[in-house]
């Protein structure tokens, strides 16, 4: 699998590090309910086919990308900087 | 029909003409007591179990592809009681136990061989690690021998000593430990599932589960609709989309691990070796093979073959430990889905459905849990509570705290 990071280009799939589910953009604030918590840290929707999750462009520019692709495929179809999404 | 040496004789020499199919091909009735989604290992046993144990006969086993397609026939089928967290630990101590009665128990050849796993450590850090690990497993009554550099040269004389970047300090001997035939676990279980009355119904996806006033009442399938007092859920990689079906949302990720056999050898390698520092493990198989893998490919994913990177680090890791091996031919290398929970342990619990139980979470060392997961499911769906070795595998463990994190890495679905 090669990951196509917007600052760097078209890379492979070693120089970067998975974090998990997009679900980890969603930080509840401190003092939500316990569930909201949950949620975040351990519930996934784990889908076989579309999904978004993120990456750590580790051996490159360090940036944390949202990358949306196909679990059964291993086809990506599209990679964001997370630092400039819009909340 | 029973399997004895006599009969293999006998069938020899009037031409191999009397053997009869393992299980029979029923078609699915419009109801059962019991439903088990998923024909692997798990859902095989449990049903084995609900009627051994429980005298309950009246289940269907669902598959959606053929028996033991899945997981349960692509592991490397170490089968090993070294665990050391309470919750864990009496567990697989109960399901070793199982194992080494299963054979006669189901009449089955299932090749368990109990050849010693032996897990290496390279630091004093580690050593204490092992020495806490070890004395926690003699606690539960099950065995471990602590080797020195010179106890691990004597069992595995051809491991490369000399390596400075990971020096061999000693290991830590299972002599309980070892492996099994994975293919015949799945056909032994489904032949004594069968002959105790269990339906194995196969081409059989379950598309939806029927819920009415928050009580199962059956499944939809690509065979039609089947009604069910009770059902249960056991499809390990598949868990999320299967939970799904009745509203749930788990805490699993589907990850992909590799694995790889070679061309057949003379006997060379006598133990099942595990190298954690190097993400590696390795066991010969009866017919030769050196049967071998690493770490998973670390993120999330449903396609049953993995990527390159992980096979080269597999390979490298290899050579490290065992230079040896370099001249051998890989034949193959494939992938499984693994259910991964965020602390690296198994759930056998209610749901919020009455009726609707769940098996899952099985992360990459489910096969040797085969036996007792089996049990402890069929205990819970019979009675309705669990079992007193599974009372730990709970579904809320994860929002109460109660986490079962044996390698201590942390609530992350890819770290176990
Ligand atoms: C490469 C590899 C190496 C491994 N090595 C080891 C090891 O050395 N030791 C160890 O203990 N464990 C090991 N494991 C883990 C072990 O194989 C699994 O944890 C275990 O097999 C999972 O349980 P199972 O056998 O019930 O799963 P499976 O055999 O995957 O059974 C689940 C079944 O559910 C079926 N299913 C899914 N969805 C549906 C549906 N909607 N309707 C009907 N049926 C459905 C599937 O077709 C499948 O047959 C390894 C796994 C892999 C992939
Ligand atoms: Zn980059």
């Amino acid at each position: 699998m090669r990951l196509t990071c917007p600052l760097c280009g078209e890379r492979d799939r070693r120089e970067f590090y998975y974090y998990g589910a997009e679900d980890y953009l969603h930080r509840p604030s401190e003092g939500a309910p316990l569930a909201e918590w949950d949620n975040y840290l351990h519930l996934r929707d784990n889908p076989a086919g579309v999904t978004k999750d993120l990456w750590y462009h580790e051996a490159g520019c360090s940036q944390w990308l949202l990358v949306t692709r196909n679990t059964v495929t291993h086809e990506s179809s599209a990679v964001e900087l997370v630092a400039e999404r819009k909340a | 029909m029973r399997y004895s040496g006599l009969k293999v004789i006998t069938e020899g020499l009037f031409g191999n003409k009397g053997w009869k199919p393992a299980w029979r091909e029923p078609s699915p009735k419009a109801e059962y007591d019991m439903v088990i989604i998923g024909g692997g290992g798990h859902g095989l046993s449990t049903a084995y179990y609900l009627a051994r144990n429980h005298g309950i006969t009246n289940v269907a086993v669902l598959e959606k592809g053929y028996l033991g397609g899945g997981n349960v026939g692509r592991n490397t089928t170490i089968v090993r009681a070294n665990y050391f967290l309470p919750g864990n630990s009496e567990f697989y101590s109960h399901s070793l136990k199982l194992w080494e009665g299963l054979e006669s128990e189901l009449n089955y050849n299932v090749m368990h061989s109990q050849r010693g796993l032996i897990n290496l450590f390279h630091s004093d850090g580690q050593r204490d690690a092992f020495v806490r690990r070890g004395n926690a497993m003699i606690n539960q009554g099950d065995d471990a021998i602590l080797l020195d550099r010179e106890g691990v040269r004597e069992h595995l004389p051809y491991l490369d000593f000399d390596n400075t970047r990971f020096p061999i300090y000693g290991g830590l001997l299972h002599p309980r430990g070892g492996s099994a035939r994975h293919d015949a676990v799945a056909w032994g279980y489904a032949r004594g599932a069968d002959r105790r009355g269990v339906d194995l119904i196969q081409n059989c996806e379950v598309t939806g589960i029927d819920i009415e006033g928050g009580v199962v009442k059956g499944v939809q399938t690509t065979r039609g609709v089947i009604r069910a007092k009770k059902v249960g859920i056991v499809v390990a990689g598949r868990s999320s989309q299967v939970a799904a079906m009745a509203g749930m949302r788990l805490p699993i990720e589907s990850h992909i691990l590799q694995a790889f056999v070679t061309e057949g050898l003379k006997p060379v390698i006598n133990h099942v070796v595990s190298f954690g520092m190097g993400h590696f493990y390795i066991s010969q198989s009866d017919k030769g093979g050196l049967v071998f893998g690493g770490d998973l490919d670390f993120y999330a994913s449903y396609a049953a073959r993995g990527n390159l990177p992980m096979v080269e680090h597999v390979m490298e890791a290899g050579m490290t430990l065992m230079p040896m091996i370099g001249r051998a031919k890989v034949l193959r290398s494939w992938g499984g889905i693994m259910d991964m929970s965020p602390d690296g342990s198994p759930v056998i619990d209610r749901t919020h459905v009455e009726g609707l139980y769940l098996n899952c979470g099985w992360n990459y060392g489910g096969f040797k849990a085969v036996p007792a997961s089996g049990w402890c499911m069929a205990h819970l769906m019979a009675t309705g509570e669990p079992h007193e070795v599974a009372r730990k595998f709970r579904l809320d463990r994860f929002s109460t705290g109660h986490l079962l994190d044996e390698e201590g890495t942390g609530s992350q679905h890819n770290l176990h």
